[in-house]
């Protein structure tokens, strides 16, 4: 019958296409030189600002070590931690530290005896960058940012942010929503990740607002402080004052936190049964004794040569399983 | 005479009616026109801009690169490659559970059965649930919970296809009920069975409208990324799938992944992507259509 016929075909087609995925599939992964003995896979999951950061560190290091299968994923801190504590996966991206009294969190990884390291592996910082005619804003407090963007707020014109300001209109340029920055931002300004006001120029490449604010008398936005040191000639810095006096964002001011509340650690949290696999161990020496490269790389801030040493010593110091070190 | 009466009436009734009738008939065409260019300027201002912004960052490297952190550098094999498995476990799963359960309904089901009518129209709601409850349920049955398979290639494909069954259900069933109704009554009359007649008669006088169900559903699941991300697939992964087993990443989620990187070369490879994406799925429809009209021709 032609149909049986066509049917058959069909069944044919379908697996014949099964067959060519599994042969490219197979396709050697490996450019490089096998000379690793090392192999295994890592799974990773957590923060999407680190997720970066991670995929930089497994790329580098699979150069030498192509037969360690390393997958990154970025379903948020909080989700991460989740599964790190229910042990699928083998170390978790974390913006922030991991919370004690969250029962998702380190009280789950107690109940299921899973056993995990605190290592901070970069800084980050979002500077708030306004045009270089812009004469008044030197210096905002985090109430006059909070009111700047909150997700009511009305405010336009810079007299409404301070009456000593000039009457200039306000032109806003931030982060798109699919960022960590706008998430790291809206959480430190409005105290709630994902809350902002929505009508500012919402761009993911940070050169639009570099041209945007550099364009615009009236103009603020925020990014990543790498930026505004890439910038420098073309824009003005505002200091941010949390209640101790103004204090500008710089390299220094992020790693030792002063620069608040817009500096934030970025830590990575591998389980201690990865850190006592060979393949394991030897990628999270690598990421951290390569961090500095691989933060400038990714446009962070890179550790101090003692926040360096802290979280070497972390990764190599002998650790006995089932106990946590940070309870 | 009488014949022509009724015409010569009409005749003089006409102008007093087309006139009332014209203006509202030429509002509903502007009315029309509007909507289709609205709709049309939206499509081709998405696709001026992908293309714009992607086609200088289009190239062989986005299926022969995996991704990396030099944005000159970077492509999206694993993607790529992630995307075309989980679409034929799709496929697989979908298209002969979708057309049977139409099958069935239209076919051998009780039709003025509640139970009949009730199942009908959870299929049609279930056909309206967003993508991310569907990942929801994924990540509590399949890939943890009962089935625990974990984020894996299988997984994914298990999810769109319970995503796209309902499409598929609906879009067979209309195509099954369009059959005329003179063709299962000449089969029964030649003796076949109900069984023989729905296989050799009815079903190969619908593939063409359950094809077009079947693109439109595998459309859909190309462009999924947020219920393979509710389940736990990566986003950066450099290596292929090997089997059904394996972690993976697709399309979409690496675009969404470049989308949110400050550099702007990201950005163009965002958007290329995207016309890879397109590519691949005029390919499939192309194959679709290509099988209709070859079995159309048979039948």
């Amino acid at each position: 019958m032609a149909r049986t016929t066509m049917l058959r075909r069909y069944a044919t087609g379908i697996f014949a296409l099964g067959l060519l995925l599994a042969a490219c599939g197979e396709d050697v992964t490996s450019t490089g030189g096998d000379s690793s003995k090392l192999s295994g896979s890592i799974s990773v999951d957590g923060s999407s600002t680190v997720g970066p950061l991670t995929a930089a560190a497994a790329e580098l290091f699979q150069v030498d070590n192509p037969n360690v299968k390393i997958t990154v994923g970025t379903s948020g801190t909080g989700g991460g931690f989740v599964k790190l504590c229910s042990g699928e996966i083998d170390m978790e991206d974390a913006s922030r530290p991991i919370e004690k009294d969250d029962e998702t969190e380190a009280p789950a990884c107690k109940a299921n005896g899973i056993a995990y390291e605190e290592i901070q592996i970069a800084n980050d910082g979002i500077s708030l960058v306004t045009n270089k005619d812009n004469e008044w804003a030197k210096c905002l407090t985090t109430a006059q940012l909070k009111k700047i963007w909150a997700p009511d707020s009305k405010v336009t014109n810079w007299k409404q942010v301070d009456s000593t300001f000039p009457d200039e209109k306000l032109t806003l340029f931030g982060a798109g929503t699919s960022s960590g920055t706008f998430d790291f931002f809206t959480k430190a300004v409005n105290g709630e990740e994902g809350s902002s006001r929505s009508d500012y120029n919402a761009t993911e490449d940070d050169n639009v607002t570099v041209q945007g604010v550099s364009g615009d008398k009236g103009a603020l936005g925020y990014f990543g402080l790498s930026y505004y040191e890439a910038n420098k000639d073309k824009l003005n810095v505002v200091a941010v004052d949390d209640g101790d006096g103004c204090v500008s964002p710089s390299t220094a001011t992020v790693q030792n936190g002063d620069y608040s509340p817009l500096a934030r650690p970025l830590f990575i949290y591998p389980s201690v049964a990865l850190l006592d696999r060979p393949e394991g161990l030897a990628f999270v020496e690598f990421y951290v004794k390569n961090s500095e490269n691989i933060a400038l790389e990714t446009l962070f801030v890179p550790l101090t040569e003692a926040q360096l040493q802290t979280s070497l010593a972390a990764v190599q110091k002998p650790v006995a399983s089932g106990t946590t070190t940070k309870s | 005479m009488s014949l022509l009466e009724p015409d010569l009436d009409s005749v003089v009734r006409l102008p007093r009616q087309s006139a009332r009738r014209r203006v509202s008939d030429r509002a509903f065409l502007i009315v029309l026109i509007i909507s289709f260019g609205l709709a049309l300027a939206g499509l081709v201002a998405l696709l001026w801009y992908v293309f714009d912004t992607g086609l200088p960052a289009f190239g062989p490297r986005l299926w022969r690169r995996f991704p990396s952190l030099n944005p000159a550098i970077s492509g999206a094999r694993s993607a790529v490659f992630g995307t075309l498995w989980v679409l034929a476990v799709t496929a697989v799963l979908a298209v002969p559970i979708g057309i049977g359960a139409a099958v069935y309904l239209e076919e051998f089901a009780p039709a003025d059965k509640w139970y009949t009518r009730w199942i009908a129209l959870n299929i049609q709601n279930l056909a309206g649930v967003p993508s991310i409850v569907y990942g929801i349920l994924g990540l509590a049955f399949i890939a943890r919970g009962p089935i625990d398979l974990g984020p894996v290639v299988l997984t994914g494909g298990i999810i769109l296809a319970l995503l796209v069954l309902p499409i598929v259900i609906i879009a067979s069933r209309e195509a099954i009920r369009a059959v005329p109704e003179s063709l299962r009554h000449g089969s029964f009359a030649l003796g076949a069975t109900r069984l023989q007649t729905a296989r050799r008669q009815v079903l190969p006088a619908a593939v063409p409208g359950i094809a077009t169900g079947v693109i439109l559903a595998l459309s859909r699941a190309i462009g999924e990324a947020a219920p393979l991300i509710m389940i736990g697939a990566f986003t950066y992964v450099p290596f292929n799938p090997t089997g059904l087993d394996s972690k993976f990443t697709v399309l979409p989620i690496q675009i969404f992944d470049w989308i949110g990187r400050p550099q702007e070369g990201f950005t163009q490879l965002a958007a290329a992507a995207c016309i890879l994406l397109l590519v691949i799925l005029l390919v499939m429809n192309a194959i679709a259509i290509w099988l209709r009209n070859r079995y159309e021709q048979r039948w």
